[in-house]
């Protein structure tokens, strides 16, 4: 509400008016004006700060670019690693000259995404015209039961790819992928082993590897910071495929149902080649065996996984031992009489080698009850120690996926009978390369080696010390002798001064006990004896050949004429020349090789 | 002066500008070209590794082994055996080239080498020209030429 003001009238010219002015107050007292020097000062103080934050500004801006424009001209990378994009997405598998074993091709995978299909009948009805394993009816229900995507087919060519495309169905749609080839086949198959598929995507889909080097190697093989370098194996590709050819011909003449071979480096340890038949094609590897024996499926790997009693083999262990320990030298004499119980048990011989035998010629003729009185005299525990030192206890440390699994099967306690039978080769079962690692490491001179499926560049150091450089040598001038006059005799390759050993075990029977008729044959063998370079094993499975008017099923009947064979082979392919000078065959040869090594 | 400085100034900026957009304009078409090369090289590179794999497929042992015995008339080949091998000395090589003193040059002074040539015109006649017998010339494998 406001209130009306009064009106003033002024009535009385002198009458004072009540004053409605304000009055500014007072100013207040000032002091003295400042210098207008120092202000001119102050003002120029801040304007050379402006001015230097704009040159600093610039100054920044200048450098960075006479920098770039004085920097190499460099393309920018966005990708985290440099060219990551353009290599393949699992490296290559090489021999050990580079030779292909394992590559990717470009493939096409056929998917379908039913909801963007035109007519799922007659896309159903046309995919079984073009695969002939497609049921029509099958897919025509899934094509219409709502699901919005099937793989189809996760590899196919690039004809039935065009008849797809001819079909018209804008819901049957083509997938990149890349495909792992072995282009050799079934060469070296268990080796390689085989990959398959991990996760898929439209776009691209994952290779694992399911066995062999592929599997133990994934991640190596898988790492885009390696950019494609292949994995170089120690394979050689035409020993490989010598062997494989020689073992596959043997196995047929010897009629055996599997066989297995392995030629490695005695000083390395590098695998050249390693087979086993039967084998399989890892292009398309089949499924694991369901029901029957898996140790008579393709996929079994009898080099690695096959775990056999290796029988008389064994026997140069037991000499070599007893001649490290000083027990005996190479011309003591040994009773090889027939009567020789241990603990109940009567140890036999194939034959009656009369009632002595000095180590060599027990090595030679392969007396059971020599090797098994040299054995009783070192005792189970030195013997398990140098067994161990060879490495027969544990599973042998190859790059195989299957080789970890293969554990020899030690007796669980050690009495004098076992100490016995092990010295020539029963009552332990260890895989034929255990036998192949023990070999080299008892006769390259004596010191341990593990087999690897790597290409060495520069030779290993030397593995721990197994017997002297002495033993060694005497070891391999026994096994010469074993092919020049014992039980090798098919053996001998000219030039090529092979020494190995024979050995037959009975095969088990599952519910214990022996077969009589079935067996598996080893022969183990280096070349040249006098300085070897080589150590191959091979291994028969049931063998039974006719031969010289009995059927035979020995191990100098069966494994030694494929090893010579093999060795004839395999000798030239490996760059070795071949030594037809008779001196070598002499002790001093192997006591020279010792000295200039 | 200060107008000077100003319209220099103003001129290097309008300069520098114009150097940058072109600048990026180049760098961007490079980045695009780089890209594109890159992808080229992703294509040779899958081309690369096909080929690989058909040169290892077609170079397999066992097909080169069935070459070898489909045309063993032609080539012979076999596998190497120990016999394969032989000594140095058992190579054939040729013997070492004798020194013969330089071939006749026609129209060269005869003074001193009068006696490397044979004057034949006994044996064809006293009219026929003379003839010069030529060292024996090896070819460039060594082999002795007729």
């Amino acid at each position: 509400m406001m209130r009306r003001r009064r009106k003033i009238v002024a009535t009385d010219p002198f009458v004072p008016v009540a004053p409605t002015i304000p009055v500014a107050p007072a100013p207040k007292a000032v002091g003295p004006r400042p210098n207008p020097e120092r202000l001119r000062a102050r003002a120029e103080i801040r304007l050379k700060f402006t001015a230097a934050c704009f040159v600093l500004g610039f100054a920044v801006i200048g450098a960075k670019m006479a920098g770039i424009s004085a920097s190499e001209a460099r393309e920018p990378s966005t990708i985290g690693l440099a060219g990551a994009s353009i290599v393949s997405d699992r490296a290559d598998i090489t021999d050990r000259s580079g030779r292909v074993l394992a590559t990717n091709v470009d493939a096409t995978a056929l998917y379908a995404q039913p909801h963007k299909m035109v007519d799922p009948k007659a896309a159903a009805e046309g995919l079984a015209r073009i695969f002939p394993d497609m049921d029509p009816e099958a897919w025509e229900r899934r094509f219409t039961s709502g699901s919005k995507f099937y793989w189809l087919k996760g590899n196919i060519s690039p004809e039935q790819q065009q008849a797809v495309h001819d079909l018209g169905e804008p819901g049957l749609l083509f997938g990149q992928r890349e495909l792992r080839v072995y282009p050799n086949g079934p060469l070296a198959a268990h080796i390689l082993g085989g990959a398959r598929y991990g996760e898929q995507d439209v776009r691209a889909a994952e290779i694992k590897g399911i066995a062999g080097v592929e599997d133990v190697f994934d991640d190596y093989l898988a790492d885009p910071a390696k950019e494609g370098a292949p994995l170089r194996l120690s394979i050689d590709l035409p020993t490989q495929t010598a062997v494989e050819n020689v073992l596959d011909g043997g196995m047929r003449l010897m009629n055996a149902k599997g066989a297995t071979a392995i030629l490695m480096d005695i000083h390395t340890g590098e695998v050249r080649a390693l087979a086993s038949l039967p084998d399989f094609d890892p292009n398309s590897r089949p499924r694991p065996a369901t029901e029957g024996d898996p140790g008579d499926s393709p996929l079994f790997n009898r080099a690695v996984q096959g775990v056999y009693e290796l029988g008389s083999t064994f026997k140069i262990f037991a000499s070599a031992q007893s001649l490290e320990l000083g027990l005996t030298n190479a011309g003591t004499m040994i009773n090889t009489a027939p009567g020789l119980r241990v603990n109940g048990h009567r140890i036999r011989d194939f034959h009656d080698y009369g009632d002595q035998l000095s180590v060599t010629d027990v090595i030679v003729k392969s007396s059971n009850r020599g090797t098994a009185r040299l054995a009783l005299d070192i005792g189970a525990a030195r013997q398990q120690d140098f067994l161990r030192s060879l490495g027969f206890f544990e599973p042998t440390p190859i790059e195989l996926t299957e080789a970890p699994g293969a554990r020899p099967i030690i007796p669980d306690r050690w009495p004098e009978i076992t100490t016995a039978t092990v010295s020539y080769g029963h009552g332990l079962s260890a895989s034929p390369l255990h036998l192949a690692a023990g070999y080299a490491s008892l006769l390259n001179g004596g010191t341990r080696v593990s087999p690897t499926l790597l290409a060495r560049d520069t030779a290993p150091d030397p593995g721990p010390r197994v017997v002297s450089e002495r033993v060694s040598a005497e070891s391999r001038h026994m096994l010469r002798q074993v092919v020049m006059r014992g039980t090798a005799s098919l053996g001998e390759v000219p030039g090529y001064q092979v020494g190995g050993k024979t050995g037959t075990a009975d095969k088990p029977k599952y519910n214990g006990g022996y077969w009589d008729d079935k067996t598996i044959t080893t022969f183990a063998s280096i070349f040249p004896a006098h300085d070897p370079k080589y150590v191959l094993v091979v291994t028969l499975d049931e063998p039974e050949v006719f031969a010289a008017g009995e059927d035979r099923r020995t191990a100098g009947w069966t494994a030694v004429p494929i090893s010579s064979e093999i060795v004839r082979r395999v000798g030239p392919l490996l760059g070795l020349r071949p030594d037809f000078n008779p001196d070598t065959d002499g002790f001093g040869a192997y006591l020279t090789q010792v000295v200039a090594r | 002066m200060r107008t000077l400085l100003y319209a220099l100034s103003i001129a290097a900026v309008v300069g520098l500008a114009f150097w940058s957009y072109r600048e990026s304009y180049e760098t961007r078409a490079t980045e695009r070209a780089v890209a594109d090369l890159q992808r080229k090289i992703g294509q040779r590179h899958q081309k690369l590794s096909m080929l690989r794999a058909e040169w290892a497929y077609l170079n397999r042992p066992d097909r080169l082994n069935a070459l070898a015995e489909m045309n063993f008339e032609t080539l012979g080949l076999m596998p190497l055996t120990p016999d394969h091998f032989a000594d140095l000395g058992d190579v054939g090589f040729a013997p070492p080239a004798t020194e013969w003193p330089p071939a006749w040059v026609p129209n060269a002074p005869l003074d001193e080498k009068i006696g490397d040539i044979i004057i034949m015109n006994h044996a064809y006649g006293a009219d026929a020209p003379p003839r010069v017998i030529a060292p024996p010339t090896l070819a460039d494998d060594g082999e002795q030429l007729p």
